[in-house]
């Protein structure tokens, strides 16, 4: 991984990346922490929004930990993804206060208006659709959020109205 | 030090927030300004009031005035009228949905009227921010008492006798366990929180942690004391930002106050906490799964035993316990046992939080002795069905528990009669469904969830209950038999028998005890392919009324297959083997004449 050294890992633009020092720093100081590999990723994911491959052979350096292994942990979670994510998340929960309260409806509303697939992301990159587990939120099902920002008592007639908060 | 008149306190749990409660409190804060009553006026934001339905919730203090659904305009009315001129604004109180009574005080609501809250007792009433009010409330009384006064041996005593038992599902009594652990021989020991609460549906250890953090702190340096353990670790969900933002807040101050840390309250009794993230796994509830994820594997449970009371984090002896049972901790070891062990069932004690979603008017967190029946909190706590529908079960216990219809609804709860009835307490999650619910489908939904979560290391479960869930998509889309309800039983058991963890142990719960409950609702699949709550869309069949049709043409024009046909002002009529099922028709008619079931 040598020529890819402190370059950009997500795209091909050649840039030097500060992200990749930040996280070489909090590898390094988890080397001799037990059980350092979730935070490692955490970390990881909080910073790329993702866990690029790249980054992980750092880890896997850094840590002495096999890339078998530590892709055996990454894929064990729900939360960490081993793909990149859109710009906007959204994540319809899918708990049973929700679902019984229409949750279903208001996924496939926005697959439908989205053109996506529930995991994946809009192809200009701007959303990736998920279904997530309780946000224990259930007062006001159905929930759903896009960043940080909760939406409450959703129908699917809401869901074009939402959307265009973020296509601006 | 500055002495308040009165207390505004707003409601800052996740619920409240998402209905906009920050802006309230920035309101407040503002117009209290403006009125140059800062000093005499103090905006607290506290923890969840439980009544998430109706927030963002304002309590005055001490007018003991409970205000519903405030918004920012409202906000400013109330220091208008009532923190100025002392006048309750009626608009804004809750209102009894049946009598229209419009109810003052907070004790007078039905929702709150058969609480009891313990673990509950600070939330909504103290800033969670702010150690000085926790300790105002007792806080770290308990702590300061054990160590000085009290024996691990005799405060381990204690808690056996008051007869608490494990919230998080089990049910297992949390003094046996202490007592299991601290006789576990080893120098090194650990205490875990666990607040990694995965069941979809409950909330409860979230508020907890959101409203009351010191609370689980305390307690956790109280079990470090009795089983010899001078560390502890909070295992919580990454999805529940602002409960870590609290509980980082709340560590830090009590490391200030030297309530954790070294030498606590010059008693020589080392305890240090530190948090670590889950990572959205269903799984890692369980407790060796949490323990092989705080190592920093993956998630997959081990054979018990050795017990984590033997050999749990790095091979030492461990006790966990979840955010609830050690919020009930201190008030058992500060009222006594015999206090505790008065309230609840025979062999259930104290009070459970139990947080009611679904079909019910009062969604929200209660807190409700051991004994009181589903009937009392689904329509006196829970202000009965929503829109009057007609009440078909309660799920209880998540993805483990099971579906308990009508005829069970007067049984008093507690962890032994739930389990009898085929379900079971779980961390106590209870949601209701009426009419329009069908049952194979909730089962369903549950399933999917356990195959998602299954670690996949048993055969039973990682296989077993996938080809579950295709016998039971193929029921849902009309394509069952009769034999596939044997072949569910069977599986079904033979999951329960053989798996290792809890997780597959009950995977097959809500299947089992919907069949048990509902099995008409099965076979009006199987037999007539029909779906009675109409919700299995492969199974509906849409209907035009022929009282109701104008003959406008409008559903035969948007329908995608042409399967409607008719004259104009005449009756047109589907032909259900061109139709898809896409609804495209009913969402079009004016005139409510399409109809499905």
């Amino acid at each position: 991984m040598s020529n890819m050294e402190n370059k950009c890992c997500c795209c091909n633009c050649g840039q030097p990346d500060e992200r990749l020092e930040k996280v070489k720093k909090f590898i390094n100081d988890h080397k001799d922490v037990k059980g350092g590999l979730i935070p490692v990723l955490h970390f990881i994911q909080e910073t790329y929004g993702y866990l690029p491959e790249d980054v992980l052979e750092h880890v896997s350096d850094g840590l002495n930990i096999p890339m078998t292994e530590i892709f055996g942990v990454a894929s064990f979670y729900h939360f960490f993804s081993l793909e990149p994510k859109g710009e906007h998340i959204i994540r319809v929960c899918m708990g049973t206060a929700c679902y019984v309260k229409g949750a279903q409806g208001i996924l496939d509303k926005f697959a439908r208006e989205l053109n996506v697939e529930v995991g994946k992301t809009t192809e200009d990159g701007k959303f990736t659709l998920e279904a997530t587990r309780c946000l224990g939120a259930c007062g006001l099902a159905p929930v759903l959020t896009i960043g940080e920002k909760v939406y409450g008592r959703l129908t699917v007639d809401d869901v074009p109205r939402i959307l265009d908060e973020y296509r601006k | 030090m500055v002495k308040y008149r009165m207390d505004l306190l707003v409601c800052g749990g996740t619920g409240c927030q998402a209905s906009g409660s920050s802006e309230v409190v920035e309101t407040f804060k503002k117009e209290i300004e403006k009125e140059g009553l800062e000093n005499e006026i103090q905006v607290i934001t506290t923890g969840c009031f439980g009544f998430c339905e109706k927030g963002p919730i304002v309590k005055i203090s001490p007018d003991n005035v409970f205000y519903v659904e405030v918004t920012p305009e409202k906000a400013v009315r109330i220091v208008k009228e009532h923190i100025i001129k002392g006048r309750v604004v009626e608009d804004y109180l809750y209102k009894e949905p049946e009598t229209k009574e419009v109810l003052h005080e907070q004790n007078e609501m039905p929702f709150y009227k058969k609480q009891l809250r313990i673990a509950l007792r600070n939330c909504g009433f103290i800033d969670p921010e702010n150690i000085y009010e926790y300790i105002a409330v007792d806080g770290y009384q308990a702590l300061g008492k054990v160590l000085t006064e009290m024996t691990p041996e005799k405060v381990i005593e204690e808690i056996k006798r008051s007869g608490l038992r494990g919230r998080g599902g089990g049910g297992f009594p949390t003094g046996v366990k202490w007592e299991m652990t601290r006789k576990s021989k080893s120098n090194q020991k650990y205490v875990i929180c666990n607040a990694d609460e995965g069941d979809p549906g409950a909330f409860m250890d979230r508020s907890i942690l959101e409203g009351d953090p010191h609370s689980v702190l305390e307690a956790m340096a109280i079990c470090g004391y009795c089983i010899g353990a001078d560390k502890g670790y909070i295992y919580i969900r990454a999805e529940y930002p602002l409960a870590i933002q609290r509980l980082r807040i709340a560590i830090n101050q009590a490391y200030e106050f030297g309530l954790l840390g070294k030498n606590i309250l010059g008693t020589g009794f080392n305890f240090d906490i530190d948090l670590k993230y889950g990572a959205g796994a269903f799984i890692c509830g369980e407790e060796t799964a949490l323990i092989n994820s705080i190592e920093g594997g993956r998630g997959e449970p081990t054979v018990k035993p050795p017990f984590p009371a033997q050999k749990g984090l790095w091979k030492q002896p461990t006790n966990i316990n979840n955010v609830e049972t050690f919020a009930n901790i201190c008030p058992i070891l500060l009222k006594g046992a015999d206090w505790f062990s008065s309230i609840g069932t025979e062999k259930s004690k104290g009070t459970k939080v139990f947080a009611l979603a679904g079909k019910v008017n009062n969604v929200g967190l209660v807190e409700v002795p051991m004994g009181l029946t589903l009937r009392e909190i689904i329509y006196e706590l829970g202000g009965g069905i929503k829109g009057d529908k007609k009440f078909k079960a309660v799920q209880t216990g998540g993805p483990s528990g099971g579906c308990i219809p009508a005829q069970n609804l007067d049984t008093p709860i507690d962890y032994d009669t739930l389990t009898q009835i085929g379900s079971m307490m779980g961390s106590g999650g209870m949601i209701v469904m009426d009419e329009d619910d069908c049952m194979v489908n909730i089962a369903k939904f549950y399933l999917e969830f356990s195959c998602e979560e299954s670690c996949g290391r048993c055969t039973a479960c990682r296989v077993g209950n996938t080809r579950m869930l295709e016998i039971l998509n193929e029921i849902t889309e009309g394509k069952g038999t009769m034999e596939h309800l044997d072949e569910l039983k069977e599986l079904g058991q033979i999951i329960k028998d053989s798996s290792l963890c809890g997780l597959g142990q009950t995977s097959p719960n809500p299947v089992l005890s919907t069949m048990n409950f509902f099995w008409d609702e099965y076979v009006a699949h199987v037999k007539d392919k029909n779906c009675p709550a109409g919700v299995c869309t492969a199974l509906l069949k849409y209907f035009i009324l022929p009282d109701k049709c104008v003959g406008c043409t409008a559903c035969a024009k948007v329908c995608p297959t042409n399967a409607i046909s008719g004259e104009v002002r005449k009756t047109h009529i589907i032909d259900q083997e061109k139709c898809i099922k896409c609804g495209a028709c009913m969402a079009t008619c004016r005139f409510n004449a399409i109809t499905r079931r």
